[in-house]
């Protein structure tokens, strides 16, 4: 599936969801459920700095495409890396580099991607980018 | 109910802003260590100076300019009685408590020398802690720290044990923002000052609380913001003893603070103009003013006592939650909760909070250290204030049990 396919796919389970807290509960199951990132890759160098909720990221590269694990203390924020996950992971770099995160807004969660909000999501999404744009470089 | 003789309920209606909704809930605003709402005679104040005599001050021969010059030394008088300092120049104003505290490091590094030793107590805001560790990397200075227990009280032997004729400067907080902990600084200026050493009390937290008397306390530098006690922010005051105000060379160099200017020399302004170069927040300061006038005619000791009642219910209601551990004990504090659930990071109660409507502050407060102390990331903290209800500190505890329910 493209990028945009498993996005339109998220969207669409969120489109049942009738308010705040079943979205919320639902991310935090995700939260909760499943290890995102072997636990030797949560080292220092890994981790997103400066935000209150600690983000680790890792990536890499399988055949052509680019498999990234991430993880968090907060389960929040945690639950929406598993939904970036689900829709960047396992994908090929040029794709990361072009896609975009409007479906945040469309599932709503937006606050959760506001430049503002201390949580480290949006220094992940960069950071997911700049990996793809590295591995891309490597590919050429 | 929570026995006051304030019309809280009357006072509410003085502040617009709480009247708002937030993620279609009525805003409950328990961030109010971080800082606090506007009354309208505070907002009103603003829009007067904007609207009616907006001009720059001290220079001007015209009508505005004395005007405007006239209400902001005016304001400079309101603090100097609020605050009981002994004379109106030892107000400087600064942008806020940080510039205070830069103001005198500033300072202090032409008066240090190797070997020197400043300390600070465990419990500082980071801008408590940079400027001085600043400082002893300029002068070859020793910062050392006052330790705290568990409590979040600070351990006056072991402060004793640390003061000697190498202090030069004490630093502390007269009342935590991270724990609430008002801290004895009667017994710490007085033990300062046996060994000579000048004393900085940061009051950001407690000017909001307590009336600080200056010349009672004995304090040699104290420095507060306004946006802390119902003022606009980008403004506060920092007091000075006279002695040590003329001791410490200007912070920065322009208008204002020059008395005459030449190529060859340049003689600096007297008090306070010799630390307020360039055109200062004048409506602010106005407004500073304002702010003082306004929790004056309330009261301080009413604001204190119903604070009180607030910060002992609201302590009890919350403890009632399972697995709920409150930081910082200590017997003397003020009205603020800074709490933990379990393993829940306290990013995720504050999210479902902001979800209810209720504002918090989570994460490590800028006092890393204290979060050091403790072992955990940061908590949620809620601040409450004289214009908060019962009721709300009701909304903030069912609000945790349904965070909690959630995430656990």
């Amino acid at each position: 599936m493209t990028i945009k396919e498993i996005q339109d796919e998220i969207v669409d389970e969120f489109s049942m969801f009738e308010d705040w807290m079943q979205r919320y509960e639902y991310m935090i199951e995700l939260g909760k459920s499943l290890p995102l990132i072997d636990e030797k890759y949560k080292t220092e160098d890994n981790i997103i700095k400066g935000c209150q909720s600690k983000v680790w990221v890792h990536a890499e590269l399988e055949n052509d495409k680019l498999v990234f694990t991430a993880d968090s203390d907060a389960i929040i924020t945690k639950g929406i890396i598993a939904i970036l996950i689900r829709a960047f992971s396992n994908q090929r770099p040029q794709e990361i580099i072009n896609a975009d995160t409007a479906f945040i807004d469309e599932i709503g969660l937006k606050e959760h991607l506001s430049p503002t909000r201390a949580n480290g999501l949006v220094s992940m999404i960069k950071q997911l980018k700049l990996y793809a744009v590295a591995y891309q470089t490597q590919l050429n | 109910m929570i026995e006051t003789v304030l019309d809280i309920q009357t006072i509410r209606k003085d502040f617009p802003i709480l009247n708002r909704e937030v993620n279609g809930k009525p805003l409950v605003y328990l961030d109010n260590a971080a800082t606090s709402q506007t009354p309208q005679q505070v907002i009103d104040v603003i829009v007067d100076y904007y609207q009616n005599y907006n001009a720059n001050i001290h220079r001007g021969v015209h009508a505005l300019s004395q005007e405007a010059t006239d209400k902001y030394e005016q304001a400079r008088q309101k603090i100097q009685k609020h605050f009981n300092a002994g004379k109106g120049y030892e107000i400087i104003f600064t942008s806020g408590t940080t510039h205070g505290i830069n103001l005198v490091a500033n300072g202090f590094s032409s008066l240090l020398k190797k070997g020197d030793e400043i300390l600070v107590s465990a419990m500082e805001h980071h801008s408590n802690i940079v400027p001085w560790q600043m400082l002893c990397e300029r002068t070859g200075a020793v910062l050392k720290v006052i330790p705290m227990n568990e409590e979040g009280e600070l351990l006056m032997d072991e402060y004793s044990k640390l003061l000697s004729e190498r202090t030069k400067l004490v630093f502390c907080n007269h009342i935590s923002n991270a724990l609430g902990t008002i801290n004895p600084i009667e017994e710490i200026i007085e033990k300062a000052h046996a060994v000579n050493a000048a004393v900085l009390i940061d009051g950001a937290q407690a000017a909001p609380h307590v009336k600080a008397d200056m010349q009672a306390l004995d304090v040699d530098f104290y420095t507060v913001s306004a946006h802390k006690m119902c003022g606009p922010t980008g403004v506060g005051a920092l007091y000075g003893k006279e002695e040590w105000l003329n001791k410490l060379p200007p912070y920065q160099g322009g208008g204002e603070m020059i008395a005459e200017v030449t190529f060859e020399k340049t003689t600096y302004a007297d008090l306070p103009h010799k630390f307020e170069a360039g055109t200062p927040n004048i409506c602010g300061g106005i407004a500073f003013g304002a702010a003082l006038d306004y929790m004056n005619a309330i009261g301080f000791d009413a604001i204190a006592a119903y604070e009180h009642e607030l910060l002992e219910y609201a302590t009890e209601q919350l403890l009632s939650i399972e697995g709920l551990r409150i930081y910082g004990t200590a017997k003397h504090k003020t009205s603020v909760i800074s709490f933990n659930i379990g393993g829940i990071h306290p990013y995720d109660i504050g999210t479902i909070l902001d979800k209810l409507g209720i504002a918090v502050r989570t994460g490590h407060h800028c006092a890393q250290p204290i979060m050091d102390f403790y072992k955990i990331p940061g908590t949620v903290r809620a601040s409450f204030s004289f214009y908060n209800t019962k009721e709300e500190a009701d909304a903030l505890v069912s609000g945790v049990e349904r965070a909690r329910n959630m995430l656990l």
